[in-house]
């Protein structure tokens, strides 16, 4: 439980953080770092998640099981990605047969 | 308390069914054990609208041409009766009721953690049967209970809207339910009830929950999603417009293939209480069937893709697909082999739960083993689309969850209502249910091998024997579920009135008077052992 | 759980009779709500699941339909539903030194911003129709949107303002949803409901804000910022 005080100053400073994240995320758009442009905005959006947690709901003071849940959840969003990307991104490994694509349309 | 039985009827003590009368006080009750009837009368309600689908659908199976219905309405029986029985009886069965009622007990707390939104659950979920009934009534709907795209998005002009909002909302019922358990397995538990002296039903309810809190969401985002492909026709699962149906499936089975873990798990949990106490023996491997429970529910979040190995689905990804789904089967057959050897040596008696119970064991053991062939890439592309595959997930949901949910229903009934049935007829019952179950689901094992595809309204006449032994087994099985039903009313006003532990088992539930005061417990109780301390050179219980 | 007698602390306000002491209670509900907010994290893991994959696949579509919205508009925002999350923590820490008067402003500032920030969004929205660019309803890209959408493929465009309507749609229930929770703290909090001893339902709503604040901290690059504005 969060039954410590955090004071006011916390509070502002990582509020500046995050405005500042948010410039800096923008900015980089901007800026032409191919696929990791990607990359930096979700890092930095990661980073930005990351300190709200943290502070402002207070993670920081909390039990060791409410920091589990939090884990488990995003694990579990991994998961259901990892795995549906797996199919996606392997599905063109093997080609599909020939008599496949000489097949006529299915569409009416 | 052991004078209860001596006093006449009149002066029955105040438990939570006399606290109160009227309809007000059942329908905004906030008591657990209240809200577990509320969901026992509607889960019972919605099996007997499922089950007369299946009826109608095995009447129509007698004859090659089809005997009742034409293909237009078979679809929507088939669809109905698979949204009904998995959405509102399967997943709420053994949770909502028996989890309802006995979680707070088994915990030594007085109700659930959050007892309002446990209220709001049952509300949720009638709303989300009307919905599914009003589609029923104004029309049906005819794509199978996954609701495949493109043809439930783009093709289908059916009630697909309405079904798809009335899952939509009772999933919402499935997530509170769950994460009241959670939270009150986590806070509630009674001074010196440490995780591994918390019986096994309440692991697999916490288990079973984890799947719901982690599940159900996504169902429940691909259902909206659906709707509104439905609506709108933006091409998210249209192939014509660039979107992939095979997604659908990927977060379709994302939830629904764990929801059978939702749907067996309890059913596991039911049998290691009444296998311990009618073997008067601690469970073999107590933390190991703990465990496996929790292994099951996360192994089952892995398996998915064997419901797409012959979709277009990457072969590659369907590799580690079937490999992930032979890993499933570890931690249930541990289970199975658990249960075996707490028998072994045990002083057996065989009641009307326990043969509840063993016939679990064996048909899961069968749906089980024929899992794993259909985990099997070559196989699974003979079977599938099969009635192998209708069978096998018969024998799991069926035999196993329902005969779990019946013998927990049996072996808690003098818990809920203070009444007794006549064990005789209970195990009258639970025999015919077996040997109906069986003729009723081996066939389609035998019909599916031999090629007969599933949700066909007809089908080639050398099929004929064998569809007439699975439609005569229904009828067996429908005289099989009807005789509780009348007993178990019979004995409400009729029955003994039961002592607080009439089967001698261990167990926090057994240590209130029953049915259990509004409060549980007058004081909370401590608990010193661990679970199935049964005495074990001693005789069977009589 | 503690031996503590249970009717003794039952004087105190906002004891439910199911549990034994109040840290108890504050423990469930903290529990309770954090489990919640994993169901919303699933929830909306789906739809970032599924834009995942199409971004993936239709890259240029998601690009040039990224580079219509507005980039000022969308930072704009951000900043404004940063700015509720402050005033939503400051209101939880008034809450917790007891300090009435400054609970009811902070909740009621967070109120205005998450105001503002819809309004805005209302306002985009409207742009969106204007152009046309509404799958389902109004879709018919002209003049420089086209030619914007046209290079990646315009059904697959299509898929990109789905995504972009289902994700910052679904967001702004959230906050309609939220704006309502917080509109009942206020009303209580004037009442002086809450006190440094009692004060879960503000820090409930307030984690619940903060997760709708993540949601858009996501939100923000995945749709304005894709493929960079160089």
């Amino acid at each position: 439980m969060s039954h410590t005080i955090v004071p006011q100053k916390t509070y502002l400073y990582i509020f500046f953080s995050l405005i500042g994240l948010t410039l800096l995320t923008t900015g980089v758009a901007f800026i032409d770092l191919g696929p990791f442009n990607t990359v930096a905005a979700l890092v930095i959006a990661f980073t930005k998640m990351m300190l709200v947690i943290m502070f402002f709901m207070n993670v920081r003071n909390s039990s060791g099981l409410i920091r589990i849940i939090i884990v488990a959840a995003f694990f579990w969003f991994a998961l259901l990605i990892a795995f549906t990307m797996s199919d996606y991104r392997t599905r063109t490994w093997t080609p599909a047969p020939e008599s496949w694509s000489s097949a006529p349309p299915t569409h009416p | 308390m052991s004078t209860a039985t001596l006093e006449p009827r009149v002066h029955a003590p105040r438990n939570y069914l006399n606290a109160d009368y009227g309809w007000k006080s059942w329908l905004f009750t906030l008591d657990h054990k209240r809200i577990a009837l509320l969901y026992l009368v509607s889960i019972t309600f919605f099996f007997i609208i499922g089950g007369s689908f299946a009826v109608l659908m095995r009447i129509q199976l007698v004859d090659p041409q089809g005997a009742i219905v034409q293909p237009e309405t078979y679809n929507k029986l088939f669809t109905l009766h698979g949204v009904v029985m998995i959405f509102f009886f399967l997943i709420p069965s053994i949770p909502a009721v028996l989890g309802n009622f006995l979680v707070p007990l088994m915990v030594g707390a007085r109700d659930l953690a959050f007892p309002k939104l446990n209220l709001l659950s049952w509300y949720i979920y009638i709303v989300g049967g009307l919905f599914t009934l009003y589609s029923a009534i104004a029309g049906g709907v005819d794509t199978g209970w996954t609701f495949y795209t493109p043809y439930s998005s783009t093709y289908s002009n059916t009630q697909v809207t309405a079904v798809a909002i009335g899952v939509f909302i009772t999933g919402f019922s499935s997530i509170l339910t769950g994460l009241n358990f959670i939270v009150t397995i986590h806070k509630m538990r009674a001074p010196g009830l440490t995780w591994f002296r918390m019986p096994l039903f309440l692991w697999a309810t916490y288990a079973t929950s984890i799947i719901m809190v982690l599940g159900t969401p996504v169902l429940a985002i691909t259902i909206f999603l659906l709707a509104l492909e439905h609506l709108f026709h933006v091409g998210i699962f249209s192939p014509a417009l660039g979107g992939d149906p095979l997604l659908f499936q990927h977060l379709f089975w994302f939830y629904s293939h764990p929801a059978v873990y939702i749907m067996i798990l309890p059913a596991m949990g039911v049998v290691s209480e009444i296998i311990a106490c009618f073997a008067r023996k601690r469970i073999f491997g107590y933390k190991i069937v703990a465990f496996s429970s929790v292994a099951i529910a996360v192994l089952g979040f892995l398996v998915w893709g064997h419901h797409m190995f012959v979709t277009g689905q990457s072969v590659y990804a369907g590799i580690i697909f079937s490999l992930l789904s032979f890993l499933v089967a570890i931690p249930s057959a541990i289970k199975v082999f658990n249960w075996t050897a707490t028998l072994y040596k045990g002083s057996i008696s065989f009641d009307a739960p326990m043969l509840y119970a063993m016939g679990f064991i064996g048909l899961f053991t069968m749906g089980g083993l024929t899992g794993l062939f259909l985990a099997s890439l070559a196989t699974d592309v003979h079977l599938n689309g099969t009635y192998f595959v209708v069978a096998h997930f018969h024998y799991i949901m069926v035999g196993g969850a329902v005969m779990g949910y019946l013998g927990g229903i049996h072996f808690w009934w003098p818990k809920i209502s203070g009444r007794k049935y006549p064990n005789g007829w209970a195990a009258l019952a639970a025999a015919i249910i077996f040997i109906g179950f069986n003729l009723t689901f081996f066939p389609q094992f035998v019909l599916g091998y031999l090629g007969m595809p599933r949700r066909y309204a007809f089908y080639p006449a050398e099929f004929q024997v064998l569809n007439v032994m699975s439609s005569a087994g229904a009828t067996v099985l429908g005289v099989g579920y009807l005789i509780p039903l009348i007993y178990l009313f019979w004995s409400m006003r009729y029955g003994p009135i039961a002592e607080p532990n009439p089967w001698g088992a261990t167990g926090l539930e057994w240590k209130t008077p029953s049915p259990p005061p509004t409060e549980n417990f007058t004081e909370i109780p401590v608990v010193t052992e661990e679970a199935y301390a049964y005495a074990e050179e001693e005789a069977g219980h009589e | 759980m503690s031996d503590a007698p249970a009717h003794l602390e039952a004087e105190h306000t906002g004891l439910a009779h199911q549990f034994e002491d109040l840290e108890q209670q504050q423990e469930s509900d903290f529990l309770g709500i954090w489990l919640f907010l994993v169901t919303e994290i699933m929830f909306f893991g789906g739809l970032f699941a599924a834009y995942a994959i199409y971004r993936w696949l239709y890259f240029a579509a998601f690009e040039g339909g990224s580079h219509i919205l507005d980039i000022r508009l969308g930072a704009a925002n951000t900043v404004v539903l940063l700015g509720s999350s402050l005033t939503m923590a400051l209101s939880v820490r008034s809450a917790q030194t007891g300090n009435r008067r400054a609970l009811v402003y902070f909740l009621i500032a967070t109120m205005i911003l998450g105001g503002v920030f819809l309004g805005v969004k209302a306002y985009e929205y409207n742009q969106k129709f204007v152009e046309h660019i509404v799958p389902g309803l109004d879709w018919a890209p002209e003049g420089e949107v086209l030619a914007h959408l046209a290079p990646g493929g315009l059904q697959h465009a299509q898929l990109y303002f789905f995504f972009y309507f289902a994700m910052t749609g679904l967001h702004a229930i959230h906050m309609v949803i939220g704006m309502g929770l917080l509109l009942w703290l206020v009303i209580r909090g004037r009442k002086g409901a809450f006190t440094p001893h009692y004060f879960a339902p503000v820090e409930v709503v307030g984690l619940y804000w903060h997760f709708v604040d993540i949601v858009w901290i996501f939100l923000f690059p995945l749709l304005y910022l894709i493929g960079g504005r160089y």
